[in-house]
């Protein structure tokens, strides 16, 4: 009937439990052409990986189907036996999973599960190996025979994907699916992935289901994109007019909730989406987004729109449409006003000098006897910081970088080795045990994932007592007068005092550890990637409150963040940080224009903007992080570095460089050639992807 | 299963308790004309050679079990509980010396580490609690402090750090209900592998001395004339397979009800 590769009709989707089942998936109508990306957004609990799954059949036990059917290639793969699929899979369809760690055979040799693979398609054993090493280097893996000998585990997380992709391209599938395949990665090796993918599909000419929460990643890569929300069909656009003109006002809230890079609190604030994602059952009668969209009216609550064709490239699941379509509504709210930026500090609040954190590796007897010398993991090594009062810093880094270890040394959860730490002009000591309570009360932490955050023991309002009853000394009753004053400052409702934890969303528990981080009224706040467990629309309603309390209260801020553009909103100065130094100190606001130090020019080129009009300098890492217990001599950065000048990297440790608009590089090369060099990472071209 | 087999452990736990009211004999009682009579009526389960009614003494020595291995494992869970919260949230070289000394007290086959005690403590009911408080606190131990090392790093726990709390606080408010669900389903375990283990040294002659109506201890007594009066043997050692049995069940069943809660 079509010229689809896949075409997907009416398809539900339940998972029994007990007492019944539960909606997973409504109503879903999709297809994906030849040689076409199809982009799947959506935030946790919208059903996109039960769809990916339903499409490769490999649904859970308890999955049940309701479907017309899932068309692939002119065949009904709803109908097909086990039997019949596996002439399909691998062939005609592959996945690549998000977690390839636990998808890798750890008892096998990568080459020897590629050739594997090759063999199922007819491959001789000669061949299938020889092909294997073809399929590594295809993938653009260094060293392709080493690495096919190697086992999983001896490989990087990014190797390892590379590998499944490898495996998942082996049968040269007409239809490739991934599911969040770099969300586990770090952002420079999501560059390196997803150019892989965007030239194996152009070589190819296969056709691929994407799977992502990441409106960046579906920007740069698909050439369609569907939107699902808690298990509905959105919007389906090509990418182009989806960014541009999106018709659902849940797109609309979802790109508005989503930091770019250079977005500040002070000119453009976050829309976040306020509530959560209902469950699908609970909607028969109504439009499933109605009680968060800013344009709801009363026919959005009795009667469920239907899935429209506005254009016969675009689907778009909502009554207002029209009026959205014609410019006369629309879901973005101009009228919110900036969050405002702290006034000058007032008065110097952190002064770090020379911190360095070194985590001793145990040696056996045999060593110790052998005098063999102690060895440590350098994760922090001579950081230099200071803040002032109501001021945000932002460190960013990848994993390794040391960014956690330096917040965790400062509130000493872990014992710094060296250096000082001044905290209001008293030095701090570095035993947790030795601080004092005044200490303790002007120092206070948000942690990264909420689910972790509170006792599931404790009611809400018992957690939030405790710091006032410890570190204030007030006594219970006092305390709990408290409760309904620090709820509502995070904007919760009072009646959540007698909740536990287990009745909480994920945003909401994060809400209440705010809270408690805030109830000593803290000098400074440390916030270890407070935002990275939540969806966006969640996390753009946590930024703008940490933003606001703080400047409420004056409180100094340390936003600890492997997402850049989350630091650039927030933070008034940003440091850069790689295997426990310092690469580069600047006014946030600076952070976006040349010069910048070399791996702060790649970290930019790295994450991808979710704007498929903006045009990104190309600039990526080579190789591994090298080991932070033997580092490498000069500049730490050599082994990586794509601007790379030779012998003085490698031997001498580069200089501190300032420039007029009050940036710090830690860099060999002097600013003025920097500025040359190096351009805008990001250029606005007004094209974008038709 | 896991209903029945907590229905069988209340119905023993209720004889324990009760036993004496229905008791038809004293457990130590002996009637010489009766004695060898098979089960009938007026002896349900029969008469040993001794004359005393196997019934009166099963139930007496349900009362028995009960009260060493309860007290035992009580002891033992206790014990091993407050020294597993210590050692894993303390750390360093106090959790490294009591570890290893656990290690090497677990390289014994529990059976020959309570010989090795009996032997040099002399066999009574004192001495056989002891030797199930010894064999059972590191194993309780190990177990604690392995779930501790990995709540100890979960953020409330250190968000309570931070906060200035006590190490006691954060042990038994903060640590230790993330361990109970675990260490119920354990306490239970250690239960029935204590009736095992003073069942054991009863049979073995080592345990408690007679004339004690010990289960384990009549088993042994009743061997001999096994081809004579079978009932004084059969009863006692169906006694013990049955209340193991049933304390396993519920050990099960609590685990999966943790389970479902998502707690374990």
């Amino acid at each position: 009937m079509d010229t689809s590769l896949l075409h997907i009709h009416g398809l539900n989707v339940a998972y029994r439990v007990e007492g019944g089942e539960i909606d997973v998936l409504r109503d879903i109508s999709l297809s994906v052409q030849p040689g076409e990306t199809l982009g799947l957004v959506g935030e946790s609990g919208s059903g996109k990986s039960t769809l990916a799954l339903t499409v490769m059949r490999q649904l859970a036990s308890n999955g049940v189907v309701h479907g017309d059917h899932i068309q692939f290639r002119g065949q009904d793969l709803l109908g097909l036996s086990e039997d019949g699929m596996r002439n399909v899979w691998g062939r005609e369809l592959a996945f690549v999973p998000q977690n390839p760690a636990t998808a890798l055979n750890p008892s096998m040799r990568v080459g020897e599960q590629l050739a594997e693979a090759l063999q199922l398609y007819g491959a001789s054993r000669e061949q299938a190996r020889a092909r294997a090493v073809g399929l590594l280097e295809q993938v653009r893996l260094a060293e392709a025979q080493r690495v096919a000998r190697a086992y999983p585990h001896q490989l990087s997380g990014g190797m390892q994907q590379r590998v499944m992709i490898a495996l998942a391209l082996s049968g040269q599938p007409r239809l490739l699916v991934l599911d969040e395949p770099t969300t586990a990665l770090d952002v420079t090796t999501e560059a390196a992935i997803l150019d892989l993918l965007r030239e194996t599909v152009l070589q190819r000419d296969s056709s691929v289901l994407y799977v992502t929460h990441n409106l960046g990643v579906v920007a740069t890569l698909s050439d369609r994109v569907a939107v699902l929300y808690a298990g509905e069909l959105a919007e389906d656009a090509p990418t182009g007019e989806l960014f541009r003109q999106p018709l659902h006002p849940y797109t609309r809230s979802l790109l508005d909730s989503v930091p770019r890079l250079g977005q500040r609190k002070d000119q453009k604030p976050l829309q976040g989406i306020p509530g959560q994602v209902p469950r699908l059952q609970d909607f028969h009668n109504a439009c499933v987004f109605a009680p968060r969209c800013p344009l709801a009216i009363e026919r959005c609550w009795t009667e469920r729109p239907t899935l429209d064709a506005p254009t016969p490239q675009r689907q778009v699941r909502c009554h207002r449409w029209p009026e959205i379509a014609e410019g006369q509504i629309s879901a973005r709210q101009e009228e919110t006003k900036p969050i405002l930026r702290a006034h000058q500090a007032a008065w110097p609040v952190l002064n770090v000098e020379k911190l360095k954190v070194e985590y001793p590796l145990p040696r056996s007897v045999g060593q110790v006897l052998a005098g063999k010398p102690a060895r440590a993991v350098h994760a922090v090594r001579g950081v230099d910081l200071s803040l002032g009062s109501g001021q945000t810093l932002g460190v960013v880094g990848e994993s390794g970088s040391g960014k956690s270890s330096l917040a965790r040394s400062l509130i000493a959860l872990v014992e710094r080795t060296a250096g000082r730490v001044e905290l209001l002009g008293v030095q701090l000591p570095a035993k947790l045990a030795a601080r004092s309570r005044e200490t303790l009360s002007q120092l206070q932490m948000v942690f990264q994932n909420p689910e972790e955050a509170l006792n599931p023991y404790m009611t809400v309002g018992e957690s939030l007592t405790r710091p006032l009853i410890r570190l204030h000394g007030q006594s219970t009753v006092q305390a709990r007068q408290q409760v309904p004053k620090l709820l509502q400052a995070v904007r919760l409702p009072e009646d959540y005092a007698r909740r536990f934890p287990s009745q909480l969303s994920g945003g909401e528990k994060q809400r209440v550890a705010i809270a408690r981080a805030f109830a000593s009224q803290p000098e400074m706040l440390l916030a270890d990637e407070p935002v990275s467990a939540l969806d966006v629309s969640v996390q753009a309603n946590i930024l703008n409150l940490l933003a606001n309390l703080q400047v409420e209260r004056q409180t100094a801020m340390l936003l600890i963040s492997h997402d850049i553009a989350v630091v650039g909103y927030l933070a008034d100065q940003i440091a850069v940080m790689y295997l426990g130094e310092l690469m580069q100190t600047s006014p946030a606001e600076a952070i976006f224009d040349a010069p910048y130090h070399p791996y702060t020019e790649a970290l930019l080129a790295s994450v991808p903007p979710p704007d498929p009009f903006v045009e990104q300098k190309k600039v990526r890492l080579e190789g591994e992080l090298p080991s932070a217990i033997d580092l490498p001599s000069g500049c730490p950065f050599h082994t990586r570095c794509p601007r790379f000048l030779g012998d003085i990297c490698v031997q001498q440790t580069p200089p501190w460089r300032e420039t007029k608009d009050g940036k710090r590089i830690f860099c060999h090369i002097p600013i003025e050639e920097l500025v040359q060099i190096q351009g805008p990472v990001l250029r606005f071209d007004g094209r974008g992807k038709q | 299963m896991h209903a029945v087999g907590t229905m069988i452990f209340l119905i023993i736990l209720l004889l324990a308790i009760f036993g004496p009211l229905i008791m038809p004999y004293g457990a130590s009682q002996q009637i010489a004309a009766d004695a060898r009579q098979a089960p009938s009526l007026t002896h349900w389960f029969g008469v040993d050679r001794l004359g005393r009614d196997v019934f009166s003494r099963v139930v007496a020595g349900a009362a028995d079990i009960f009260a060493l291995a309860g007290t035992g494992t009580l002891i033992a869970v206790a014990a091993g509980t407050s020294l597993g919260l210590l050692s894993g949230y303390r750390g360093g070289w106090f959790d490294e010396v009591l570890m290893r000394f656990f290690d090497s007290l677990l390289a014994l086959p529990a059976l020959l580490l309570a010989l090795l005690l009996l032997g040099s403590l002399g066999p009574s009911r004192q001495s056989v609690l002891l030797v199930i408080i010894v064999v059972y606190i590191p194993i309780v131990a190990r177990v604690v402090r392995s779930i501790v090392l990995s709540v100890k790093t979960r953020a409330y726990v250190e968000a309570a750090r931070v906060q200035g709390e006590s190490s006691a606080r954060i042990l038994f408010r903060e640590i230790l209900p993330a361990v109970l669900p675990t260490l119920a389903v354990e306490a239970a375990l250690r239960f029935s592998y204590a009736i095992f283990l003073a069942s054991s040294l009863g049979f073995l002659g080592v345990g408690v001395q007679p004339p004690s109506p010990d289960w384990g201890l009549m088993v042994n007594e009743a061997r001999d004339g096994v081809s004579q009066t079978p009932w004084a043997l059969y009863f006692p050692a169906g006694a013990i397979s049955l209340l193991v049995i049933s304390v396993n069940l519920l050990a099960d069943g609590l685990k999966q009800a943790f389970q479902a809660d998502g707690e374990v």
